[in-house]
């Protein structure tokens, strides 16, 4: 086991090997028993779905991603995901600078706000949506069963990520730094360019791939608002349970092996983009 | 008062404050204090309806007694799993790392048929040998359960990592050196350290576990009275115009995730020397 520890320059380095050691009998045995766990719960379920989607062939598949519903469905889903990704960009990273820079009475309660749509069931969030979004809205907006529903529930269930993200980096960033940039002649939009952006860049990434993945997964959320309607508010996760429904597992499985790569791939992003930071610090 | 120097507050300061308050309110707040006001439209009438309806007894007794159980077995499982992360090298601690977050980033749908397909009692993997062995999985409590603990695992190992890193190792090794056995180190070094991180951890998950919905929906069967939980139950009441009902449960299922969430941020001393 100690052959993996390679000595290394960097104090980096060498705090991990100080820190870390190699397994005792009784981790050992720990580890066997978190990864059995682990592997009963999500691995081989999720290998499962894998498996299934190819039990019924190429054909099976294709069939399935060609249909004009499912089809409808996640192009949607993407499209919508990526709409709410992009205006959690801009708000996200707005949300953090306020809640970082500003001081004002009331803070904490925005702060407890950014949480609640982590907090609060989905299935409820749909409710709460309706209420001022729905057929009853005291404001006279009416989404419900149309395609803007779909965008609202997603912006809902979102909201924290890409705040969570940037608010601990721009915590960090001291804003000397941005002063000494002004007083030497920068301009404010050179200071965001130059000094903000690529500071914050990659936690905005990262906040904006788990928002993405979060987007393009919902469910509970639009079971209420959105009404499902076929071709156009039905979203991906919607098709897999009517074919689950249906008894058409294969089916069920194609699609979410779609949902699961595209998942996956926000992951591998993302732990990519982390180590980036983190060789940086 | 924070020790770093202030910006000067520009015009700027205020549009940006402006627009994060209304983003917010209109987003969250309004639609979340609506529903408030929904529940309590008839004094207390919502509520006394829908807590002496049988049906949403149960659904409220069986989701609490399914997050219990979810919450327990991943703070357990959380705590191991964070401890060998940071503290021990082994192959393979990369990939488990990487896998670990995968729950949060699957659809809840996905993970009901995800474990369908393991647990189903007719044609999944696992499921008819365990139900020859007399353990139903599918459509009971049980699978609730894991449907339940599934969705939430990452949540405590999201919070305990970064603090274990943080706290470094010094002050186990010292006080193994002076004679604390692992359980003793644990007990009165390690634990105290991550109390914060932990509590957290476990509110989040508890949080995630009474409102889950979509996996619960595939792997219970929603059966009222048997196997429908809370959430369930507030799509079948609002569906079913018990709109009162629905108002009513949603707000104690709210109500309970919300206030854990405010009462943690109160306890939990600020990290930053910049707080409010």
């Amino acid at each position: 086991m100690t052959t993996e520890i390679q000595p290394a320059p960097g104090a980096t380095r060498k705090r991990r090997v100080r820190s870390a050691t190699s397994l005792t009998r009784s981790s050992g045995i720990g580890l066997g028993l978190a990864v059995t766990w682990f592997s009963l719960l999500v691995l081989i379920p999720l290998a499962l779905v894998v498996i299934q989607s190819a039990d019924g062939g190429w054909q099976t598949f294709r069939d399935t991603l060609t249909n004009s519903q499912t089809a409808a469905a996640l192009r949607l889903t993407v499209t919508q995901a990526l709409i709410v990704t992009l205006v959690n960009v801009v708000f996200g990273t707005l949300i953090a600078w306020v809640l970082v820079r500003d001081h004002f009475w009331g803070k904490r309660i925005l702060e407890v706000i950014i949480d609640i749509p982590f907090a609060l069931p989905t299935i409820v969030a749909g409710l709460v949506l309706l209420s001022l979004y729905g057929p009853d809205s005291p404001i006279g907006i009416n989404v419900a069963n149309t395609e803007r529903s779909v965008f609202l529930a997603l912006l809902f269930v979102t909201l924290p990520f890409v705040v969570r993200t940037v608010e601990p980096v721009l915590l960090e960033l001291d804003p000397e730094v941005e002063e000494a940039a002004a007083s030497l002649g920068a301009s404010r939009f050179t200071t965001l360019r130059r000094i903000l952006l690529p500071a914050l860049a990659p936690a905005i990434t990262a906040g904006a791939a788990l928002s993405f993945a979060r987007g393009i997964s919902e469910y509970g959320s639009l079971v209420l608002l959105s009404g499902n309607l076929p071709n156009k508010t039905e979203v991906a996760s919607v098709r897999i349970l009517t074919y689950i429904e249906n008894g058409n597992e294969a089916a069920a499985a194609s699609v979410a092996v779609l949902l699961l790569g595209v998942a996956l791939i926000a992951i591998i992003l993302l732990q990519v983009l982390t180590s980036v930071v983190s060789k940086r610090a | 008062m924070p020790s770093r120097i202030r910006q000067p507050k520009t015009a700027g300061t205020y549009v940006r404050r402006g627009l994060v308050i209304t983003y917010l309110f209109l987003l969250v707040a309004w639609p979340v204090s609506l529903v408030v006001k929904h529940t309590f439209d008839g004094g207390l009438d919502n509520l006394q309806t829908a807590l002496s309806d049988p049906d949403v007894v149960f659904a409220l007794q069986l989701t609490v007694y399914v997050a219990v159980w979810a919450v327990v077995i991943n703070t357990v499982f959380g705590v191991g799993v964070s401890l060998l992360l940071v503290r021990y090298n082994f192959p393979g601690r990369g990939i488990l790392s990487a896998l670990i977050d995968l729950p949060l980033s699957v659809s809840p749908i996905v993970v009901g048929l995800a474990l369908l397909l393991t647990y189903g009692s007719t044609n999944g993997l696992l499921g008819p040998s365990l139900k020859d062995a007399g353990i139903q999985v599918a459509f009971a409590p049980l699978g609730i359960i894991l449907a339940t603990a599934f969705v939430s695992l990452p949540l405590v190992i999201r919070e305990l990592v970064p603090v274990l890193h943080e706290i470094g190792t010094d002050q186990e090794q010292a006080a193994r050196s002076l004679g604390a056995g692992p359980w003793q180190t644990f007990r009165r070094i390690t634990l105290p350290s991550v109390k914060w991180a932990l509590v957290y951890g476990v509110v989040l998950s508890l949080a995630r576990s009474l409102g889950e919905f979509g996996a619960v929906k595939i792997m219970s069967g929603n059966i009222a009275g048997q196997t429908q939980t809370a959430t369930l139950s507030v799509e079948e009441k609002y569906q079913d115009f018990q709109q009162g009902t629905a108002y009513a449960t949603s707000f104690l299922l709210a109500l309970i995730a919300v206030a854990a969430l405010v009462v943690v941020s109160v306890l939990r001393p600020k990290e930053s020397p910049d707080g409010d």
